[in-house]
């Protein structure tokens, strides 16, 4: 067993230095996060990825990413997209309160590296095309690799303009990007993309879609060529490419593609989007789930994106864009890598850890004599542990637990239900409607008057797994419920 | 002639500032706006006004 670590604190107070010397005190020396990779992974891609939260699943608890706003200007026209409204409550991709020139966006890069511990990413995301807007892309990039050398640059882009750029994204050191690819078929693509804009002229329909995708499948080429690691995103659209989308996953990972994140399409009609007018539905969580599972064994899948917006920064699961508004930001800032170093140091000694207690609870499982299937919601606020109060939560993490082992199936967000010290029982409702398909939730608190509702709608609501690792706790679960022989809990 | 951008319309996205052949188009105080002096339509050069066509909003680049 793994010696207990202090608790990591992922909170925004909390001493760094004295959590650092208990770690320390634990007696195994710092070295990358995981003491090895996950058996799934290749050693050499595991040490690219281990750091990035969009593109592992296992950093994603423990690293940030910011976005930065640069990149305002855009050379497609997407259905699912309206750039022309944006609200500080709403939080969608392509959405962005402040847009920033590249000297701006390298003060906010410093200031944030000096607070959040956790940053490792800096992503440019918009909130047009960051291959597009290119200038102010590479501008930005330039500015910050020369004051923070060791952080990590990686942009989104539809693919466009990618084929232009892919030489110097290389020469740059960016070694992730992400391609938004939602079609294969320009018949289907014409009912995603209205237009785009190309060599100086509009194309539209069938002619749009088929040079779109012809310069995507192009891209995505010449970066595995370069050996830059590719994600591609895909929106599911019900009725128009959801079916095509298992089309898609084949031809990315017969090019190469690293990673396919499909996402749930957001249209809300108050986003004013073409989809979300004409009363273009999203897809169900279910219906999204049934998608992943229907991928599965083809390019490997993101479940844990968070659909962040072209301003986010911090962990996934917490956004601290409000922090680090422009007139939050001297124009004076200078980078302090102390913060960030000893955290890197920390996460060394709580990653290894985790990656064992998880290791533990996977093998409990899969070699129990159980074919009882479990979809468990928990709520966490990183650091790969139930720690999270039910009222506080703004999002449920759904894992599965299965003979297959214990798999993080999608995210679903709520209202917060706790406002200004009071339970929202509006707020409630919806949270039930949620939890649809869930069998129990795991939080690190929770009252007694939510926990009767949420009883009374079928779904079981504990905190006797406050502060433990998800998948330890998720293992006891599973034992106590199918009476296998229970895991000894390690932290 | 020369073409004009409808500030209230205009997510000053920039695409419009960086396609112009004629570099008419700079962003002034709060909004993007057309320098009628150096605005040629893009006559001469693109079958279609360049401001208008990469425009994400439609009816916002217009005839002045």
């Amino acid at each position: 067993m793994p010696q207990p670590v202090k608790q990591l604190e992922t909170t925004r107070k909390g001493s760094l230095d004295g959590a650092l010397r208990a770690a320390k005190s634990g007696g195994c020396a710092p070295s990358s996060c995981g003491l090895s990779a996950p058996d799934d992974i290749d050693p050499a891609i595991w040490e690219r990825i281990k750091d990035h939260p969009c593109f592992s699943e296992e950093a994603h608890h423990y690293f940030a990413r910011m976005h930065v706003a640069v990149a305002p200007a855009c050379n497609i026209q997407c259905n699912y997209c309206n750039r022309k409204y944006d609200c500080a409550n709403e939080s969608r991709p392509g959405v962005a309160s402040e847009k920033l020139t590249p000297d701006q966006a390298l003060r906010k890069v410093i200031a944030v590296a000096n607070e959040v511990p956790q940053l490792s990413v800096l992503g440019i995301a918009g909130p047009g095309d960051a291959c597009y807007d290119w200038k102010k892309t590479k501008a930005t990039f330039e500015r910050v690799a020369r004051e923070i050398p060791d952080i990590k640059l990686c942009i989104s882009t539809n693919g466009l303009a990618l084929p232009d750029h892919v030489d110097e994204l290389a020469e740059m050191n960016v070694d992730h990007v992400t391609i938004t690819i939602n079609m294969v078929d320009p018949e289907i693509g014409a009912k995603i993309y209205p237009w785009i804009f190309y060599r100086h002229r509009r194309y539209t329909g069938i002619e749009a879609a088929r040079i779109l995708h012809e310069r995507q499948m192009l891209g995505l080429e010449m970066l595995i060529k370069k050996d830059i690691l590719t994600k591609i995103n895909s929106v599911m659209i019900p009725g128009v490419n959801d079916a095509h989308l298992v089309e898609v996953n084949k031809w990315v990972r017969d090019r190469g593609a690293f990673m396919h994140n499909v996402m749930p399409l957001i249209s809300e009609p108050s986003h004013g989007t073409y989809y979300g007018l004409t009363g273009q539905r999203g897809p169900q969580p279910l219906e999204l789930e049934a998608l992943h599972d229907r991928l599965e064994g083809g390019a490997k899948l993101m479940r844990h994106c968070r659909q962040c917006r072209a301003d986010a920064v911090g962990l996934l699961g917490d956004d601290r864009r409000r922090e680090f508004t422009r007139d939050h930001i001297s124009s004076d800032v200078t980078y302090n890598a102390s913060k960030r170093h000893a955290y890197r140091q920390l996460v060394a000694l709580e990653c290894g850890d985790h990656l064992a207690a998880r290791k533990d609870a996977i093998t409990a499982v899969t070699s129990a004599e159980s074919d009882g299937q479990l979809h468990v919601a928990v709520t966490t606020k990183g650091g790969g542990r139930i720690n999270e109060h039910f009222g506080h939560a703004t999002e449920l993490q759904v894992y599965v637990v299965s003979q297959k082992g214990i798999n993080l199936v999608g995210n679903r967000k709520i209202g917060q239900y706790c406002l200004g010290g009071w339970g929202e029982e509006a707020t409630l409702y919806s949270i039930i409607s949620a939890l649809e398909g869930i069998d129990i939730l795991l939080c690190a608190k929770i009252g007694d008057s939510p926990k009767k509702r949420l009883a009374e709608a079928g779904v079981r609501a504990t905190d006797a797994f406050g502060y433990d690792y998800i998948e330890t706790a998720i293992g006891a679960l599973y034992a106590a419920e199918f009476g296998v022989k229970p895991l000894v809990a390690t932290a | 002639m020369a073409f004009k951008i409808i500030a209230s319309q205009c997510t000053q996205c920039g695409a419009c500032e960086y396609e112009c052949p004629s570099d008419a188009i700079t962003f002034k105080g709060e909004k993007y706006v057309v320098d009628p002096k150096k605005c040629t339509e893009c006559r001469g050069e693109f079958d279609t006004q360049q401001c208008a066509s990469v425009c994400p909003v439609p009816k916002t680049c217009v005839p002045a």
